[in-house]
This record gives structure tokens, C-alpha cells and sequence, in this order.
């Protein structure tokens, strides 16, 4: 990469300047209706799982979210998910829109087709508890076991270790996961072989195996040789594609691969 | 109803309760109860960075540190409290790094630094590069990283359980001038397991509570849906006083109309902010610092423009922020997340065009009074024996009237660390306190309440007009006028709120009784922070009056303290609110003596 300017030597920025005048937005944001078909289960009541339509009045400017919660606080109060922060960090409302793993908070509506129902279920693969719920423990399991912390035999320095900007940016973009399981539960493997680590446990083994300073990258992978391990990824792509953090998940676990054959040789 | 007995028990496990847990649970038996998984906290938004003055990029050192803290709060920090946060910030990085956090790295392969607004060299000459970061997803590192160690650790969670009440004791005591007063003391906790609906009770000799802030108060906010103040609210409610509730801080950057925060790195790394003549206007606000100005005065000078008639776009309510002038290369290498926030959610390519921005509510300052031992505080001297708070929940108070960037992170890690060590070493020698009779009772007749009550009034149209009334006049400028307003309505909110429906009947993952429940607490706190900006007739920090313009040392150079009180009636309050006792506390000086703040 070529040497980036810092905030320092970058030139002092004009005090005025012309603006575009169209900068000054585009006028009213539109709005249209959409109809959210999602797929209700509650064991408290009932054993079966059936589709709902809720039709509602949108802006442009909304997201998938914004839809459910516009259910939840005006139709249906019961209507169940898991949100938080809103913006695509927390990792809580990952769900199958239009058959595809994403966040909630992060799909546009304009950017799905409106003048059919929009359909959202739970993600695939984990059991559900309750509407949009499911349960997480089994996702989380499989992660605890990859060991996903830094492990260094050296002596404590008393500084920080050092650290090159390249070695740091070798696991920079599995860094970046924020556990929400799009890729798990996109993965077909998974669907069908509940004891598979999945993708989303493999790129947090990933994050420490090319962490240079970490010491235990010889465990994990012995972790990951194991018949539920990386071996059992058929590189379909589909945890690539459902990652709402933009990482290349299936790259990460070639990576791994490779790693485990270099060590074996 | 099941009972758990645990040496010490966390509520909250975001960056300050995870911090926390790592200490205790190497030291005595602990768990953590949260109501959100802990990977899912809002710390994990955080953006900027975590500031200690490493001195890794140029000259720096743990007092200018403390001097710019105190002098950002606007002389309404506690001074003992931010030297020590300063002076631990330096091994509170350094035990992150150790822990694994993958901070970003100078040439020499050290931790990088940056600049972050109200940050300076030597009190004041300019800015100074004291933000260690991650990109700019350091939240997200530290809470990845802190509970990375806490599976390390094997800390035992429950994850999705809500604590709706604190079990307090109260016993005679005598002063050392010999005044007899009632002593609080900490029995556990009462907790509502999302999955099941059922409660249980955690008896403990120790509670540290780490719940996060309130942001849900306001209506344009960068915090989480989840963030509805429970753990103040509950302390509240057990006659612990709230320190410092008119301090809230609003973030210049929100993304306009949607507040989703923009951090100020973007102006750390070069960003600048410009009106509808394109002109950048905090030229005029802030000479010396400019667009680095602290948070409190860029916000009020943007409304400022807006209200001026300098807004832009269509209903002209917003400024711009400015980045097109730097690099597309810069910006990917140090800003990624955020100008992706902008594509996604406004449609604007931040290399090309500037971004629409509005200041957002991010922050309290206010909170759960502590000492610097993070030892509840039950009345100015009074400790509770065994109850602790750290991190946006509690006041100790480092951020006085208005909070530093980076100094939020760096509050949870330093001090999330000491409540964790000092619980665990009093619950090596103290016993525990027997659990009062029913100790479940408030919190099943608040459920009752919540599940039976029939008057059809609905949760989320209180909620919203609760936010939409403390926006319009609770923010970055306000009034007696104003404030009246909000006491005023909120009346109305609680009258309704006394009426409301919840549909879902059911046990299992019943969220919509959980809203209902925490909206109890969003109101409590507004109202708190409400009375206490109508007693505060001076404008400091985050705190601005229209009708007081000016810090008033002399009248008002101290905390406010807050606490729920049955005798207060409107006639007897000054301010006319019934329920609420107002009370103030002195400020801890011990170096510097208060400046007209400016920059
Ligand atoms: C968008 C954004 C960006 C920010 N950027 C920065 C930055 O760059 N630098 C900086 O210094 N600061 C920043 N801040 C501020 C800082 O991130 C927060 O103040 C800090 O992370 C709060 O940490 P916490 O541990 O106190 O609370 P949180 O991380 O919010 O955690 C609260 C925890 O309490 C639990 N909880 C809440 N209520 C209950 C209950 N009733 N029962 C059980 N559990 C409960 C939750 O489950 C959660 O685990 C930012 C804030 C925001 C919103």
C-alpha cells in the first residue's frame, strides 16, 4: 500500500467553499406500502409454525427493522425478535429475508422488491424459540471451542508487544465479526450436520491463528482438522455472501486449510 | 422461583461488567446477569478510541491528561477521581493489548495514537494524538477482546436475564458525631429470565452494576434500543440517589434524522463541518481548536446555525460534515465503518459529497454516585457496604458537565477494573445479608401491574412522545419555558402509563412486557434529569439555559443529587415536582481551579 496522508500533513481545508446546490437534498422522502409475511411460531401456544402478512405505510429511508418494529409496537405486541443497536454492530437481528441472511437493521426496504411480500423467518439451523428467536447456545458452543483468545507463552513485556502494521493488518478483516451467525446458518453443511463448527467459529480461529502473536495456532488448527472442521466446508459461498460485516469468510477458511496442509507437510 | 447464591454478582455485561468480571472471577465465585448476550452490549458501537497518554507519538503525560478532562467536563469533575483515571489509562491499554485487542500500530510497530477533540499538549497549546484505537471500531475490539477473556476465564453469564430490582436492607447506624441514620446494605438481586418468564434471586455479598446508559430517553440518539436506564432506575427506586442527571451529552455527528453516530475521529482524521454557504463555521465558535472543539460547543454551534437559518437541506435542519478533502485511501484505512454507515443509510458517498449531520443524544454523565473506589454512595459520604457501579451507569465523577471522546472507554476499563478487584476482596471477608422476606414481592406486583393493567394505552406511543417532547426541549439548548413543557407532559405520560395494554399474555420471550417495564424506567429518569436541569439556573458542560447563559461557580460549582422521596410535595419543592428530593454535593478540587473555558 502506498503511504496514506495523516490528519498532520494533509493541507488545511478551505474555510468556504462553493456547495453544490443540490446538496441541499432532494426534497420529500417517499413512501410506500409493503407487506412483511413473516413466519410465527410460540410453543406456548401452538406447535405449528404459520406465515402472518402485515401490510404497513413505509418510508424510503426505512429498513427491515423498522418495519417490525412498526408491527410490533402498532399491530401485534407479541410479535417476537432480537434487536439492539440498530446500525449493524451488535449482531442481534440476524434473519432470512427474501430466503437470504441479513440484518435487519441494515436492509433497506427500497432495496427489496415492495410490490411483493417481503418474507422473514428466523435463520436456518439453530432451534427456534419463538417467531424470529432462536436459540444461540448451540452458534456460541462452537466458538468457545476454537479457544477464541489470545494465547502467548512469552515473558510479559512490560509495553505493549510489538506489533508490525502489516502483521496487524494479516487478521485485520477477521476482526471484524460480529457473531450475529449470518454465515453460520446460511451454510448448507450446517444445515444438515448440526455438529459442523460452521464458518463464523472458523473465522474467530482464523482471527488468532495469523495473529503474530499469538502461540496456540498449532492447537486450533489441530481443533479444526477434526472431522466437524474445516474439512466439511464445501466452499459454497453463501456465508461470503450473508456476511453483513463484508468479510471474505470463505477465503479465511481456505486460509486455514492451506495452514493445516503447510503444518501437515 | 429459584434461588442462586453467589459471592459476586455483575449486572451488565458490556465493556465495564465484562471488565469487571474478569477480576472477580479469578478471585471469588461470580456471575454476570445481563440482559442482552454479552457480544450484543452497546460498547461494541463505540468507534473512536480509547485515549491514555502513552506517549507513543509525540509528547504526552498522564496530567495534561487529567487538566483536559477536568477542563472538558467545564470544573464539574471530581479532580481525585479523573488523576486516576489518567494515571491507570496508561496499563489499562496496555492490558488490553495483552489481552489480544488488535490496536492499530505505528511504523515502529507500537500502539498508534490519534487526535481526539478536547484532547491538548500541555493545557491547551494543542490538539495531541492520545486516541489508541482499533480503526474505527474500538468499542467493538474492546468488547470482543474482554469477552474473548472471559471465556478464558470460564465467567459464568446468564445471558438474557433482565435484574428489575436491587434487595436492600436498611439498619440503624450512628454516625462518628453520633446522628443516628439508616444504613443501606446489599443482599443480591431479583432478575426475570427472558426464555421463561420465571424470576430468580441471586443472593450476594457484593453487586456491581454496570447497566449502561439511557440514551432511549431522547428520541435522536446513537444508542441502542436496549439502552432505558435500568440500572439506575432501579437504584432509584431503592432510595439511592441519581448525581448529575442534567448532564447529557449530545454528539455533534448523528447522521441527520436517523442519529446513528458518525464518531469524532471523522474530524480527528481532517473532517470538517460547513453550513448552507459552505462555509466552516466553527472558525467562529472555537478559533484555536476549531471543528476539535469538545462535544458540547460544536453541537450548540451547529443548532446554532441551524437556527440561524444556515441549515441545509429541504427543511434546512442539518449541517454537513466534510470529508471529501481527504484522501479516499485515508479515509478506507481509518474510517471504513462509519462512512459505510453514510452509504448505506443516507445514500451519500462521504469521498465525494459531504454527509448530512445533527447532534445526537450519546451519553450520560450522570448516573449512580460513587467514590473512586467505585464504592455506591447512599447519600454524599454514606457508602453502601458491598454494592458497586462502573461504566455509563454510575458518576464517580470523571466527566463532571460534559464527557471527553475516549474517555468513556478508557472510564469502563479503568474503573470496570477496580469495582471487579474491590468486589471480590470484600466478599472474601463479609457475609452475606439475609434476603428480606419475599424478596421477589416489588418486582412480581410491578409485573402484575404491567401484564393486567387494561386502559389500551400503548407502550411505544408513550415512549415516542416522551422522546419527541425531550428532544424538542430537553437538548442542546434549553429553558425554564422549555423544561416546565417537559415536567408538564410528562404528567400526562405518567397518567397514561398507569393505563397501559401489553397484548403479548405470554411466558416465553415476552419483549413486550420487557418494554413496558423498562418505558417505567425511561420516564423516572427523564423526570429526574428534567428537575434537576430546572434547578441548574447556569449553563455548564452539556447543560445550557437560555435564560442562564453563564457557569455560575459561586451558586452552582457542585453536583446535584437526586433521590426518590415520598414527603416531597409540589408545594413543599422548590421546583414544584413532587417525589423528588434535590440535594447537592461539593465538587473535588485538588489542582485546578475553575477557568472560563474556552478554546
Ligand atoms: C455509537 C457510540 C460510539 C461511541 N464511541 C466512543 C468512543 O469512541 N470512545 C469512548 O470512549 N466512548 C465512546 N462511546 C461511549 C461508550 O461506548 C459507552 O459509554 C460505554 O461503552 C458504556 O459501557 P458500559 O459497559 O457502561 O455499558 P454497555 O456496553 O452499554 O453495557 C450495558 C450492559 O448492561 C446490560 N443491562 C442493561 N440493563 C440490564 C438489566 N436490567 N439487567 C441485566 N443487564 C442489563 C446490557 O445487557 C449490557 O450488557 C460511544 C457510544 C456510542 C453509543
Amino acid at each position: 500500500m502506498s503511504p496514506i496522508e495523516t490528519a498532520e500533513t494533509a493541507p488545511e481545508p478551505a474555510s468556504k467553499i462553493e456547495l453544490p446546490a443540490h446538496l441541499g437534498g432532494g426534497g420529500d422522502i417517499p413512501t410506500f406500502d409493503v407487506t412483511l409475511r413473516v413466519r410465527r411460531y410460540d410453543p406456548e401456544f401452538s406447535s405449528e409454525s404459520t406465515w402472518e402478512d402485515f401490510t404497513m405505510t413505509m418510508y424510503g429511508t426505512d429498513r427491515v427493522l423498522d418495519a417490525l418494529h412498526k408491527v410490533k409496537w402498532e399491530q401485534d405486541g407479541s410479535l417476537s425478535f432480537r434487536r439492539s443497536c440498530a446500525h449493524g454492530v451488535c449482531g442481534s437481528d440476524a434473519m432470512r429475508i427474501n430466503g437470504r441472511n441479513r440484518l435487519a437493521c441494515k436492509t433497506l426496504l427500497k432495496d427489496l422488491d415492495t410490490t411483493k411480500p417481503i418474507t422473514v423467518e428466523p435463520i436456518k439451523g439453530l432451534p427456534v424459540e419463538k417467531d424470529l428467536i432462536v436459540d444461540m447456545e448451540p452458534f456460541f458452543q462452537s466458538y468457545r471451542e476454537i479457544m477464541p483468545f489470545l494465547i502467548n507463552r512469552g515473558h510479559e513485556p512490560s509495553k505493549e508487544r510489538l506489533q508490525s502494521a502489516e502483521e496487524r493488518e494479516r487478521f485485520d478483516d477477521t476482526t471484524k465479526c460480529i457473531l450475529c451467525a449470518a454465515c453460520t446458518s446460511s451454510c448448507p453443511v450446517f444445515w444438515t450436520d448440526g455438529q459442523y463448527f460452521g464458518p463464523a467459529a472458523i473465522v474467530n480461529a482464523h482471527r488468532f491463528i495469523f495473529d503474530s502473536r499469538d502461540d496456540a495456532g498449532d492447537m486450533r488448527l489441530e481443533i479444526l482438522n477434526d472431522k466437524e472442521g474445516v474439512w466439511r466446508c464445501r466452499t459454497t459461498f453463501n456465508c461470503t455472501e450473508a456476511c453483513p460485516r463484508g468479510i471474505q469468510v470463505t477465503q479465511a477458511i481456505a486460509e486455514v486449510k492451506q495452514a493445516i496442509l503447510a503444518r501437515q507437510v | 422461583m429459584q434461588v442462586h447464591k453467589y459471592d459476586v454478582i455483575i449486572v451488565g455485561a458490556g465493556g465495564a461488567g465484562m471488565r469487571a468480571a474478569i477480576e472477580a472471577g479469578q478471585n471469588a465465585r461470580t456471575a454476570v446477569l445481563t440482559k442482552l448476550y454479552p457480544t450484543r452490549s452497546h460498547t461494541g458501537a463505540a468507534q473512536g478510541g480509547m485515549c491514555a497518554a502513552l506517549a507513543n507519538v509525540e509528547e504526552d503525560n498522564w496530567e495534561w491528561h487529567t487538566f483536559d478532562t477536568v477542563k472538558g467536563g467545564d470544573y464539574l469533575v471530581d479532580q481525585d477521581a479523573a488523576e486516576v483515571m489518567a494515571k491507570e489509562a496508561i496499563d489499562a491499554v496496555i492490558d488490553l493489548e495483552k489481552m489480544g485487542l488488535p490496536f492499530n500500530r505505528t511504523p515502529e510497530g507500537r500502539i498508534d495514537q490519534r487526535r481526539f477533540g478536547g484532547h491538548t499538549r500541555d493545557h491547551g497549546k494543542a490538539p495531541v494524538r492520545r486516541s489508541c484505537y482499533a480503526a474505527d471500531r474500538t468499542g467493538h475490539m474492546i468488547l470482543q477482546t474482554l469477552y474473548q477473556n472471559c471465556v478464558k476465564h470460564n465467567v459464568e453469564f446468564y445471558n438474557e436475564y433482565y435484574v428489575l430490582d436491587l434487595l436492600t436492607v436498611e439498619e440503624d447506624a450512628t454516625r462518628a458525631d453520633g446522628t443516628p441514620y439508616k444504613q443501606k446494605r446489599i443482599a443480591g438481586v431479583v432478575s426475570y429470565d427472558l426464555a421463561t418468564g420465571e424470576l430468580h434471586v441471586f443472593q450476594a455479598k457484593s453487586v456491581i452494576l454496570a447497566t449502561g446508559g439511557a440514551g432511549k430517553v431522547f428520541k435522536t440518539t446513537s444508542n441502542a434500543h436496549t439502552l432505558t436506564g435500568d440500572g439506575m432506575g432501579i437504584a432509584f427506586r431503592r432510595g439511592i440517589p441519581l448525581e448529575d442527571m442534567e448532564f447529557f451529552q449530545f454528539h455533534p455527528t448523528g447522521l441527520a434524522g436517523l442519529g446513528i453516530l458518525l464518531s469524532e475521529a471523522a474530524r480527528g482524521e481532517g473532517a470538517i463541518l460547513r453550513n448552507s454557504d459552505g462555509e466552516r463555521f466553527m472558525e467562529r465558535y472555537a478559533p484555536t481548536i476549531k471543528d476539535l472543539a469538545p462535544r458540547d460547543i460544536v453541537a450548540r454551534s451547529m443548532a446554532n446555525e441551524v437556527r440561524e437559518g444556515r441549515g441545509c437541506g429541504p427543511n434546512k435542519d442539518y449541517v454537513l460534515l466534510d470529508l471529501t478533502h481527504l484522501e479516499p485511501a485515508h479515509i478506507d484505512a481509518k474510517l471504513p465503518d462509519i462512512t459505510e454507515f453514510a452509504r448505506t443509510y443516507l445514500g451519500v458517498e462521504p469521498y465525494t459529497e459531504p454527509v448530512p449531520v445533527f447532534p445526537t443524544a450519546h451519553y450520560a454523565m450522570g448516573g449512580v454516585p460513587t467514590n473512586i473506589a467505585t464504592e455506591v454512595l447512599q447519600d454524599n459520604d454514606t457508602i453502601i457496604p458491598g454494592l458497586y457501579a462502573a461504566g455509563e451507569v454510575a458518576c464517580v465523577s470523571v466527566h463532571g458537565s460534559n464527557r471527553l471522546g475516549t474517555n468513556s472507554l478508557l472510564d469502563i476499563n479503568v474503573f470496570g477494573k477496580r469495582a471487579g478487584v474491590a468486589a471480590a476482596s470484600y466478599a472474601q471477608t463479609a457475609e452475606f445479608i439475609d434476603l428480606p422476606e419475599n424478596p421477589e414481592a416489588a418486582t412480581v406486583a410491578l409485573l402484575d401491574h404491567v401484564r393486567t393493567s387494561d386502559g389500551g394505552e400503548k407502550v411505544a406511543a408513550i415512549r415516542k412522545d416522551l422522546q419527541d417532547t425531550m428532544d424538542a426541549n430537553m437538548q442542546v439548548f434549553r429553558t425554564a419555558e422549555s423544561i416546565d413543557k417537559v415536567l408538564a407532559d410528562i404528567a400526562g405520560f405518567e397518567e397514561r402509563y398507569s393505563r397501559i395494554t401489553v397484548q403479548d399474555k405470554g411466558k416465553r420471550f415476552n419483549l413486550d412486557l420487557l418494554e413496558a417495564v423498562e418505558l417505567g424506567f425511561l420516564l423516572e429518569l427523564a423526570k429526574v434529569m428534567t428537575v434537576a436541569a430546572l434547578h441548574r439556573q447556569e449553563s455548564r458542560g452539556g447543560h445550557y439555559r437560555e435564560d442562564f447563559p453563564d457557569r455560575d461557580d459561586e451558586n452552582f460549582m457542585k453536583h446535584s443529587m437526586a433521590y426518590l422521596d415520598t414527603n416531597v410535595t409540589a408545594e413543599s419543592s422548590a421546583e414544584h415536582i413532587a417525589g423528588i428530593r434535590l440535594e447537592t454535593k461539593p465538587v473535588v478540587v485538588t489542582r485546578y481551579q475553575p477557568m472560563v473555558r474556552k478554546y
